[in-house]
């Protein structure tokens, strides 16, 4: 269950919004083909950074930290609580 | 620690003590400092493939490392469901291996797993439902799958408490059904598996988790735990929801998304549900356990994640739907909801296999049903490990797939999408 703080609308339920993926500096990515190199995932277990679409609000693509241990989000990788 | 083959013999000679002197089904063990295979995960695909490393390979000097308790992981936040209805001839291969297995289960382990083929009813609420309901009933029949469709007076008949009027948001409009399929205690099927392998000598250490690899030369040499390090000559990863972190551990990346994934109970009641009911339409898989509690599997979670809980959102659809369709159950009282993480592959089948480092192998990817596969995913991995080749039941499964593109798109995965 995610309060997703989109930095135009506020705090949002996750219905609102479409996942997009986690965000990778460009040399992470492995680029040993072209079908592993997209499939591949980091599928990072901890702070990550996320694209966020808000289909059901301001229809702007969004970039979040969130804590994919916790669901929580913040600037410090979640360590503020969502509420 | 002895071990005592279960029989009516064995019952009435403990009997007569008061069945007080019954052993232990298996043993804590203490790491040693080497094995000839370590299988990192003591779920049911873990102790599956110890057990058939050491019955049918004959290898001794093999432990299962477990980094919480013995069943404390997927192997119990199931929902038990069996079956084998898939689309493609390699995955229906596969399950109906497992299927196999299952059935002998109880007599292979002496123990008894409480498997109970009470059939799976997929539901068709569409027209496009309805076509892909008949092609995997042909699919499965081509490729040896019992498998059968149901028009909606048979479907009546065979769940008399599923509402099939038209006046729910997508009225049913036929389904199929595979008779053989059904459900397992999973507990059991956890000790079950634990007992055999005390029987064959194989170490199963809980509270020992993994946090490294030691790999030279690109061939694995041992894991580092938090018991301290372990040499092992082949090591099998088999830890879904955390297959990621330990392949990065080991320096390669995996094809996977991890998923929160949750289900919940109710309050006991009386038979009414003889079989299992499932749609991929509604997100749902219910049935009704021994105990009379009615199981509800739920849909994954929308994004990926290794959170503590499921969406909200989720478990209310869900409620939802179960009012809608099955009307029954509205004042039921849901007694317990649990959650539990999966790793969806890339196509929606598994990956059983090799990895890039020698001697490392990987069982993944089985996003939301890999309990059914219990049996099958521990024969072929051992098979695997035992031979450093696959089985021809696990070869079109390997990680390789998604580098030379022969991927397994298999759309009967699941009960849900993921």
């Amino acid at each position: 269950m995610l309060l997703i703080p989109c930095v135009h609308c506020g705090e949002r339920d996750e219905v609102e919004f479409r996942y997009g993926g986690e965000v990778e500096p460009a040399g992470n990515v492995p680029s040993e083909g072209a079908t592993s190199g997209s499939l591949l995932k980091a599928n990072t277990a901890g702070v990550v950074e996320e694209r966020w679409f808000h289909l059901h609000g301001c229809q702007e693509w969004i970039t979040l930290r969130r804590n994919t241990l916790t669901d929580l989000f913040g600037p410090s990788g979640g360590r503020d609580p969502q509420s | 620690m002895s071990y005592v083959h279960y029989s009516a013999l064995s019952l009435i000679r403990h009997g007569l003590s008061g069945q007080r002197y019954w052993p232990r089904l298996w043993r804590d063990a203490q790491p040693k400092a080497s094995y000839d295979v370590l299988i990192v995960g003591g779920g049911g695909h873990g102790l599956a493939t110890a057990y058939y490393l050491a019955a049918e390979h004959g290898l001794r000097n093999i432990a299962v490392i477990e980094k919480g308790w013995l069943g404390g992981g997927n192997v119990a936040r199931n929902t038990a469901i069996v079956r084998s209805n898939y689309l493609l001839p390699e995955s229906s291969s596969l399950y109906d291996r497992a299927l196999r297995l299952w059935e002998s289960m109880a007599h292979d382990l002496n123990y008894n797993v409480m498997f109970s083929q009470r059939g799976v009813v997929t539901l068709a609420h569409t027209e496009h439902d309805l076509l892909k309901v008949r092609q995997r009933v042909e699919a499965n029949r081509a490729n040896g799958v019992e498998s059968e469709f149901l028009d909606l007076p048979a479907l009546k008949r065979f769940v008399p408490i599923l509402n099939t009027d038209r006046n729910v948001r997508f009225p049913i409009l036929g389904a199929s059904l595979q008779r053989t399929a059904g459900i397992a205690r999973h507990d059991a099927v956890t000790w079950g598996y634990a007992r055999a392998l005390q029987r064959l000598g194989v170490d199963i250490i809980q509270n020992c988790e993994v946090n490294g690899f030691d790999v030279e030369r690109g061939r694995i040499k041992g894991v580092r735990t938090t018991r301290g390090a372990i040499l092992a000559q082949k090591v099998c990863l088999s830890v879904s929801g955390h297959s990621s972190i330990l392949a990065a551990m080991a320096g390669f990346r995996l094809p996977i998304t991890t998923r929160v994934l949750q289900a919940f109970v109710s309050e006991p009641v009386k038979p009414l549900l003889d079989t299992v009911v499932m749609s991929s339409t509604l997100h749902i898989y219910v049935s009704q356990s021994d105990k009379g509690e009615m199981v509800f599997g739920l849909a994954p979670d929308r994004y990926p994640g290794y959170g503590p809980t499921g969406s909200f959102h989720i478990l209310e659809q869900s409620m939802r739907n179960v009012c809608a369709y099955f009307p029954m159950l509205r004042r039921l009282r849901m007694m317990r909801q649990w959650s539990g993480i999966i790793d969806a592959s890339a196509d929606g089948s598994p990956i059983l296999g090799k990895t890039p480092v020698d001697g490392l192998y990987i069982n993944t990817g089985w996003g939301s049903g890999g309990f059914k596969a219990t049996p099958a995913a521990g024969w072929v991995m051992a098979h695997t490990i035992a031979r450093d080749e696959p089985h021809a039941l696990n070869a079109p499964f390997s990680l390789d797939r998604f580098r030379t593109g022969h991927l397994m798109d298999e759309l009967g995965a699941g009960a849900v999408a993921h």
